[in-house]
């Protein structure tokens, strides 16, 4: 058994979110890393590119910090909740924040995730042809598909130098189990150059190998595993806790003040020393009302081995019941 | 029952109408699911929405209020991940029809979700982009849009920026999408025909020189234009009473 992988929030940031890194933050509504996002504020760490294919109010609190010089991205709405405003005045020229955005679709940031992970040079995609994207974006190019003759688009590989995401439960050496909506997160898990895991909990090896099919990012490509349990708020965690409607409609109306962004900030995160802390100043309401009932799934039958186990070097005594 | 239908409320109907007979379809949250759910139990009782985030054979047990709503998730049929949703179910050509919304549309079906004025670098009003949309109408088999607004700066001539393209303005095409088959406005219903959208009926109290007149580009009318009949009163009983209660997408 190799060693834990457990970190504090504030110890996985620092050590592996530099300036300048290509951050990945991804989970598509769900399982959002909200709260390393928060962390990455705390510390200041400025000049990322920021890979996130549907934005949310976490993008408009990186640019407000000035944490942000590039944005990879394929949707830059508030999730379906209305504008980010911090993002529209960066790209529409109305603020001292410069950001550039590298802009694909969504089939576009899969295959650059799936490329990243497979280690492939690039990944074609068919519905490009036609599209101003293809025009205004120089890393969406054409080659000839060796086998037709005919041309077709293809997209760059995305590695980033940290993938980071959230997830319902990891063990001490960081599989990560989750389920519910799982958009790339095992994609971008395996683009990534390093990888940082926040999780609703920590459990026992015993509670993740008796369903392995359930685990979608192994220990062995994970560098930090940190327990952060209201680390997706405001989005959801199945069976967790419900996303916070309010809060994300309420988002898009305070983002239209200029500053007012920056001000929430200074209450929120640099006002508070860790998520602990920014959790009992928004208080205990908040998770009561986003609460969830229980739903358990079915179970099943992994199979028990009845032939006697012939003894392996190096199986562990657990292995061989 | 005597309240009269609201905007929304003539919208959904009408999609929900044209969408009799249908299978697969690919909806996002809000109008586009309930026009589905209502086609559910009227026009097209084998209907199934598949949602962007994954999800398929949802069943949930309320109004979810994004496509990521977990409430989505709990008693669906299948949730896949998004390389599997975009790569097989997509790409892989398993919608019979996609529900795509737009800031502006052209007379063959290209929409511009991206930015409007200005420039790309710089643009006057920044949209949120294609998001799956450009994926969905190069494959889906066929394309419902509704546009919440019908003016001569949202059906246009030129888009400002083509973020997804119609199949027909497409050289050399691998993709199977035959485009937009089915635009529905606050003005009417138009249909394309000869890779042209052509007016197919006006909606209650709309003329036809309105909808000509709100249309950026030389509007062609069907000969046999005809009036869509307005919402029934069981059309808006379900929307109201069975589908959404809470007004949640109705407002």
């Amino acid at each position: 058994m190799s060693a834990t992988r457990v970190s504090t929030l504030a110890g996985a940031i620092a050590t592996y979110v530099q300036p300048g890194m290509t951050v990945a933050l991804e989970g598509f509504g769900h399982l959002v890393p909200t709260a390393a996002a928060h962390e990455i504020i705390r510390q200041r760490i400025g000049d990322l590119t920021v890979c996130r294919m549907s934005c949310d109010m976490m993008i408009d609190q990186l640019i407000a910090a000035g944490c942000v010089r590039g944005l990879v991205s394929s949707f830059i709405g508030n999730s379906s909740g209305g504008s980010l405003h911090e993002l529209r005045r960066a790209l529409e020229g109305r603020s001292d924040r410069v950001v550039t955005l590298d802009e694909y679709s969504h089939g576009g940031m899969i295959a650059r995730y799936v490329a990243g992970a497979a280690k492939l040079p690039f990944y074609p995609i068919r519905s490009y042809q036609g599209s101003d994207l293809a025009a205004v974006n120089d890393s969406i190019r054409q080659v000839i598909d060796p086998y037709s003759g005919d041309p077709i688009f293809v997209v760059p590989p995305l590695n980033p130098d940290v993938s980071i995401i959230h997830a319902q439960r990891a063990d001490r050496r960081g599989n990560v189990q989750a389920w519910g909506i799982l958009g790339v997160q095992q994609d971008v898990a395996f683009a990534g150059r390093r990888v940082i895991v926040t999780v609703e909990e920590i459990v026992d090896d015993d509670v993740i190998r008796a369903d392995p099919n359930r685990t979608i990012v192994p220990a062995q490509i994970v560098d930090a595993v940190v327990e952060c349990p209201f680390g997706s708020y405001p989005a959801p965690v199945q069976g967790y806790y419900d996303r916070d409607d309010a809060f994300f409609r309420e988002w898009s109306d305070m983002g239209r003040a200029e500053g007012a962004v920056d001000r929430w900030l200074d209450t929120y995160i640099r006002g508070t020393a860790d998520h602990s802390e920014y959790l009992a100043l928004i208080g205990p309401e908040v998770r009561s009302r986003l609460q969830v009932g229980e739903a358990l799934s079915g179970r099943v039958n992994y199979g028990l081995h009845l032939r006697p186990a012939a003894p392996r070097p190096g199986a562990d005594q657990e292995a061989s019941r | 029952m005597s309240l009269p239908a609201t905007v929304t409320e003539v919208l959904t109907v009408l999609a929900a109408r044209e969408l009799a007979g249908r299978r697969i379809v690919f909806a996002g949250i809000g109008l586009p699911t309930l026009a589905a759910a209502l086609a559910a139990l009227s026009t097209a009782p084998d209907i199934e929405i598949i949602y962007e985030s994954g999800v398929t054979g949802a069943h949930p047990i309320g109004l979810p209020t994004t496509i990521s709503d977990s409430i989505l998730v709990t008693g669906a049929e299948a949730v896949l991940p998004m390389p599997q949703l975009f790569g097989y179910v997509i790409a892989g050509q398993r919608i019979d029809t996609g529900f795509l919304g737009a800031a502006q549309i052209d007379r063959h079906g290209s929409l511009n979700s991206t930015m409007i004025g200005g420039s790309y670098a710089r643009p006057e009003h920044r949209l949120p982009g294609s998001g799956g949309a450009i994926e969905v109408m190069g494959h889906a088999r066929e394309v419902f849009v509704v546009m919440r607004r019908h003016t001569p700066q949202t059906l246009v001539d030129r888009p400002d920026f083509v973020t997804s393209p119609a199949p027909s303005s497409v050289s050399g095409r691998q993709a199977s999408g035959r485009g937009v088959t089915r635009l529905i406005t606050p003005l009417g219903v138009l249909t394309r025909e000869d890779d042209e959208l052509v007016l197919r009926s006006v909606n209650p109290g709309v003329d036809v020189a309105q909808v000509r007149s709100a249309t950026g580009w030389p509007l062609k009318v069907a000969a046999d234009v005809s009036d869509a009949g307005p919402p029934t009163a069981e059309e808006l009983r379900i929307l109201r009473e069975v589908l959404d209660p809470g007004r949640i997408y109705l407002r």
